[in-house]
Formats: structure tokens, sequence, C-alpha cells
């Protein structure tokens, strides 16, 4: 269509003029149906929108109630596993100390015995006055003054003095003889305090446990509670967690690039360096599965030792099996380790090789072979490493099983914002349609004013007319 | 439940092995180095030698490369001084280099100037050794002047088919009437650049030697 098409007469003002006034007139006479279909196209959008928000809404009340009962579920478990290693401990502080109670009972028996045997031999008996004294007594009481009465007198006197000598001996060496046992005494004394403090370690440290245990049976009775507080606490641990274990797991891709690229060159020299995969150099292929056999042993081995539980078949397995099937992973992990550990040795001489080869090709060969005389240190390093990171790795299973257990948690918490999000933008949307319908119909008012403000004007002096009519009728009917 | 346990243990390892089939991708690049032996050029042949050097220091294992002279009859196999396409393992590839540096010094040692110049015919082989060679990144290093001088009844005015063939020019060292009238040495480049370019191939000149890091850019 061109322009040429929409002249109605020659001159285009006039023409533009004529559709001016016809698009005019047509608004204007189809103003009531336009302004019922914005109206009702508004409230259209407006209930769809409201409606998807609530949808939405009971969406993401869902996932909160899934994301409780999930942080619920795990506290619980975690919870349970904490608690069970609580008693496993108790069970086993009682099985080592408490077991030997009998026989420390027996042991300290035995030593109050003898100590109350020790106590009685040192009782102190006083020692029986000679039983003459009261004779001599009668004899002092005599009148007299016979010098023999004084010559016996003076001999019952000295032998008073030699009997008191003799009697004081016999305490003297009766009271050693009596601290010789309280001295005995003393190893059985420090035997019972010890045995004493033995049970006091053992008690106290049943009764710490069982402190901590009753803490984390109130977190328990809490989350079976499924109280606000519970599900608050395991929603900022489960963050928590996130972020450590990531960051843990940052560190050990850290550590499984440094291992890759210790045994993928050196593989070259297995596999070949020039087949690709995809674009991948087939000896990186190599290393990568390597590393990964090495990450799943590790896996598994901390499974199997009941570390983790992210496999709960292996978890499940009987004793017997399980601690055989540990051996195994552990023993392929070792195998691993011992080949890595060969090829970066390999990779050393690899390196050596190719160093020298340039140096030929740059024609200063000699100074290679000179430097190369303290290179065993980095042989040795490249060695360790190649032996230790497998088995350093193999710890990832610990991050890894909170990881993916904290971000379940996690990706709820993230859905939960990002619906709250879409419902706070269904509402606006809601909102903004509600208002669009009166702006919109206020708008198609302002494009058809002139017509309205006519209509308006003969409405007006219709109403006056017909006032003055009316008035004149009543005064006519009044004459 | 150990069964089942087991039997997924065994898939992975069967997974593992099975990823590492064989499937040669056209990753590698190949080499043609032309040296021209004609004249006064011969004695250039050390600054050759010290290219070769250092294409060889820049190769990697199932690279392909060969060294070939260019005297009056260039189109033959027997102008090849030395050609290896390099091991997987990178020991055997080390090797294979200081095998390929040895036969180039005996090489350089002997060589002797040649009457004519037949580069096209130098082109032509490199052409087809690399084609048969099927590498994924093909390369012609020519080491010349760049003046052609064909003998009596050699035919060489054949289009070159060097379609995704990168062609570098090195050390087109100037002739004395170059001196006289610079314009020969640049239309002589030209020229060259032209016939390669109309054959499909991107053409690059390097003469300054300490810039041979450009060369595998």
């Amino acid at each position: 269509m061109t322009f040429n098409d929409l002249m109605i007469v020659q001159n285009p003002i006039l023409s533009s003029l004529i559709w001016f006034f016809l698009i005019l007139a047509t608004l204007y006479f189809a103003r009531t149906p336009a302004h019922k279909s914005i109206v009702a196209f508004c409230r259209v959008l407006q209930n769809t929108f409201r409606v998807s928000a609530h949808s939405v809404q009971k969406a993401e009340q869902r996932l909160l109630q899934r994301n409780r009962e999930v942080l619920l579920a795990q506290g619980m478990e975690a919870s349970e596993r904490i608690i069970e290693r609580e008693f496993e401990r108790i069970d086993a502080t009682v099985r080592k100390d408490l077991a030997e109670y009998p026989s420390l009972q027996r042991h300290l028996s035995e030593e109050i015995t003898q100590i109350d045997a020790d106590y009685k031999e040192s009782t102190e008996v006083p020692p029986e006055p000679p039983g003459w004294v009261k004779a001599v007594d009668a004899i002092a009481k005599i009148q007299t003054k016979d010098p023999m009465v004084a010559h016996i007198l003076e001999d019952i006197h000295n032998s008073m003095i030699k009997a008191n000598t003799q009697a004081t001996e016999e305490y003297r060496k009766a009271s050693h003889k009596r601290h010789m046992h309280l001295k005995d005494m003393m190893p059985h004394w420090r035997k019972v305090t010890q045995v004493l403090g033995q049970v006091d370690k053992s008690v106290k440290s049943l009764l710490t446990r069982s402190q901590t245990i009753d803490r984390h049976m109130d977190e328990y009775e809490g989350i079976v509670k499924a109280s606000d507080r519970s599900v608050r606490m395991l929603s900022s641990s489960s963050l928590t967690q996130f972020f450590i274990s990531a960051f843990v797991l940052t560190i050990a891709v850290g550590g499984a690039l440094i291992n890759f690229n210790l045994i993928a060159r050196p593989l070259a020299e297995m596999v070949g360096g020039t087949s690709r995969i995809m674009g991948v150099p087939i000896n990186s292929i190599a290393a990568l599965v390597i590393i990964l056999v090495e990450l799943a042993m590790g896996l598994f081995l901390m499974e199997a030792m009941r570390i983790t539980r992210l496999f709960p078949v292996i978890g499940a397995l009987n004793d017997k099996v399980r601690i055989r099937l540990a051996w195994t992973f552990f023993s392929i992990l070792l195998f691993l380790a011992c080949i890595e550990a060969g090829l970066a040795f390999m990779r050393e001489l690899i390196m050596q090789d190719a160093a020298a080869t340039r140096a030929i090709l740059r024609g200063d060969g000699n100074t290679e072979v000179v430097e190369s005389s303290y290179l065993w240190i980095t042989t040795a390093a490249q060695m360790g490493m190649g032996l230790v990171l497998p088995f350093a790795l193999m710890f990832v299973a610990i991050p890894l099983e909170t990881f993916i257990h904290s971000l379940r948690t996690v990706l709820g918490l993230i859905t939960i914002g990002v619906l709250r999000v879409l419902i706070w933008l269904l509402h606006l949307g809601s909102s903004f349609m509600r208002y669009t319908a009166s702006v919109l119909v206020n708008s198609y008012d302002l494009i058809i004013f002139a017509p309205l403000w006519i209509e308006k004007a003969v409405l007006r002096k219709t109403a006056i007319d017909e006032g003055d009519k009316e008035s004149r009728s009543q005064s006519t009917a009044s004459i | 439940m150990l069964n089942q346990f087991l039997k997924a243990m065994l898939f992975v390892a069967i997974l593992s092995v099975t990823s590492c089939a064989d499937n040669k991708g056209p990753y590698n690049q190949g080499v043609y180095m032309l040296i021209d032996t004609s004249g006064t050029y011969t004695k250039e042949l050390g600054h050759a030698q010290r290219i070769i050097n250092f294409t060889l220091s820049k190769l990697n294992p199932g690279d392909t490369f060969a060294v070939a002279r260019v005297d009056t009859a260039s189109f033959s196999e027997k102008n090849i001084i030395d050609k290896q396409t390099f091991d997987e393992r990178p020991s055997m590839t080390n090797q294979q280099k200081r095998k390929f540096r040895d036969t180039i010094d005996k090489f350089v040692k002997a060589a002797k100037p040649s009457a004519y110049t037949d580069i096209t015919g130098g082109i032509l082989q490199a052409i087809e050794y690399l084609n048969e060679a099927n590498t994924g990144k093909k390369t012609i290093m020519i080491f010349s002047d760049l003046k052609e001088e064909l003998r009596k009844g050699y035919v060489r005015d054949i289009p070159l088919q060097l379609n995704g063939i990168n062609v570098i020019a090195l050390n087109v060292t100037k002739l004395r009437s170059d001196n006289i009238d610079p314009r020969e040495y640049l239309d002589r480049l030209d020229d060259w650049r032209k016939k390669v370019e109309a054959g499909g191939g991107k053409w690059r000149v390097i003469n300054d030697l300490e810039r041979l890091d450009r060369l595998f850019d």
C-alpha cells in the first residue's frame, strides 16, 4: 500500500484531514465498546498475572515445605549419627574402664584391709605402772626417823628410776614400731588415691559425654518437633557447610590438576600423544581416567570405612565383607599411587631428554648436563607427590558428601528466592495491568477530546433548553 | 548387592579401556622446507640449518617434517634430504630429531651449488608430499632468494594447488640487480605472492631470522 492509495482527493492535506476526521468519528462512535475491550483485555492480563502469582506462591510454599522436610531429615540423620557415635564412645569408655571395676574394687578392699591391719597395729597401748608402786606409797607414809626406812625408800627410788627408764625405752620402741606401720600405710594410701583418681576420671568422662548427649538430644528433640529454631539453625549450618565444602573441593580440584600434569606427559609414552578423542589428546584422557579411578577408589574406601555414607550399599554390607572390600580398595589405590610415582619419575626423564635435545638443537648441549646434577631433588619431589596425592585426594569424599547434602538445601533456597522474585514480578505485572486499563481509557478519550467536548457542549445546551422549557411550562401552568 | 556393586565397577573399567580407542584426528602439522642450493645462495645454508633446528624444536610427536633441496630439477623424491613423521612417544621423537639434525649437518657440509633453481618443481613436490602425509596443518617453507632459473625444456607454468597450505618465504636475500632496481625484488615477491594466493595458499615472508617465533603462529 502506498501513500497514493490513501488519497481520497487530489489534495494530500485535504485527504489527510478527511482521514483524520473519519478516524476521529470512528473512534468516537466506537468509544464504549473500545473502552470495554480495553478494560476487559487488561483485566484478563491482570487476572492471568494474579493467578500465575498465586500458583507460583503455592509452588514456593510447597518447595519451602519440602526444603524444611529435607533439612529436618538431614538434621535428624546427622543428630542420630552424632548421638550414636557418642554412645559408641560411652560404650568404649565403659568397656575399657568400668569393665575392670570388680578387680578395681577387690584391689581397693585389699588395700583398705591392709591399711586397717596396719592401723590396728599402730594403735598406742599405754604402759602399765608397776604393781608394787602402791606398796611404796604405803611405806612412804610410815612416820619414822629410822634410817633404814630412808635407805629402803632410797633403793625404791632408784628402782623406780630404773623401771621408768626401761618403760620409756620400751615405749619408744613400740612408738617406733607403730610409726613404721604408719609409714607402711603410705603407699597403700597412695595406691587407693590413684585408683580412686582413675575411677573419678572415668566417671567424669562419662559425665561429660552424657552432657554432650543431653545437648544433642535437645537438638534432636527440637528437630523431631520441627521447631522453627531448629530449621533456622539447620539452614544456617547447611549454608556454612556448603561454602566450606565448596572451598575444600576447589583445593582438591587444584590437587587433581597438579596430579594430572604429573602423569599426562609420561602417559604419552604408553598410550601415545597424538591420537585424540573429541579433540582431547588420548594421554590426557588416560591421565584423567586414572585420577577419576583413584577418586572413585578413595570414595569407596572412605565408604567402606564408614566415614562417609554416599553409597548405602557398601555401608549395609556385613563387617567381614566390608573390611575385605576396604583392603581391596586400599590395595588398588596404593597400586595406582605407585604407578603415579613411576610416571612422575618417567616425566622427569622425558623432560631431561627433551631439554637435552633442545640444547643439542640450539648447539649448547654441555650446559644442560652441568645443570642436571641437582635435578634429583625435583625428581624425588615429583615422585613423592605422585605417591601422596592419590591418598590426599581420597579425603575429597568427606567434603564431597557434605557438598552434595548441603547442595540440595542450597538449591532449594536459591529456587525459593527465584520463585519469590517471580511472585513479586507477577504481582507487579498484575498491578501494572490494573492501572494500564485506566491509562488506556483516558488516552483513548484524549485522542477524541474534540468530539467529546462537542458532545458535552451539546448535552449542556440540551439540558439548558430542556430546563428553559420546563420553567416556561411551569410558569404557564401557574398563570 | 555385592554382585551389583562389582558389576558396576566392571562397567566403569570397560568404559575406561574402550575410551582409549585410537582416533587419530588431523591435529598434527606437516612442514616441508625447500632449501635453495643454487649459485652463491649455498653460503646461506648455515641460516637454513638454524631454521631447521628451530623447527625441529617446535615440532611435536605425530608431526611430519621434510627438508628438500632446490636445484636444477626439484620435482623429485631424490631431492628430499630427510623426512620424518615423528613417533607418538616423546622419547622416540627426541631420538628422531637428533638423527634428523645429524643428517642435515652432513648435507650442509657436503652441499654443492647447482646451476639452476627450480622452485616451482620443489613446491609441487612439497604439495604432493604434504597431501600424502595428510596432516592437519600444512606449511611449506622456502629458503631462497625466490629467483627461479629453469633449464631449457623444463615446463613449470603449472597452477599450484595450495588450498589450506601456508607458504613462508625465508631469508629472501636481495640480489645485486635488486640493489640497482629494488622494483625487481618487490616484483619478485609480489609474483610469488600472487602465484601462491591464486592457488589458494597463504603467503608470508620472514626475512629477519631473529623473529622465527612467528613461523608457527
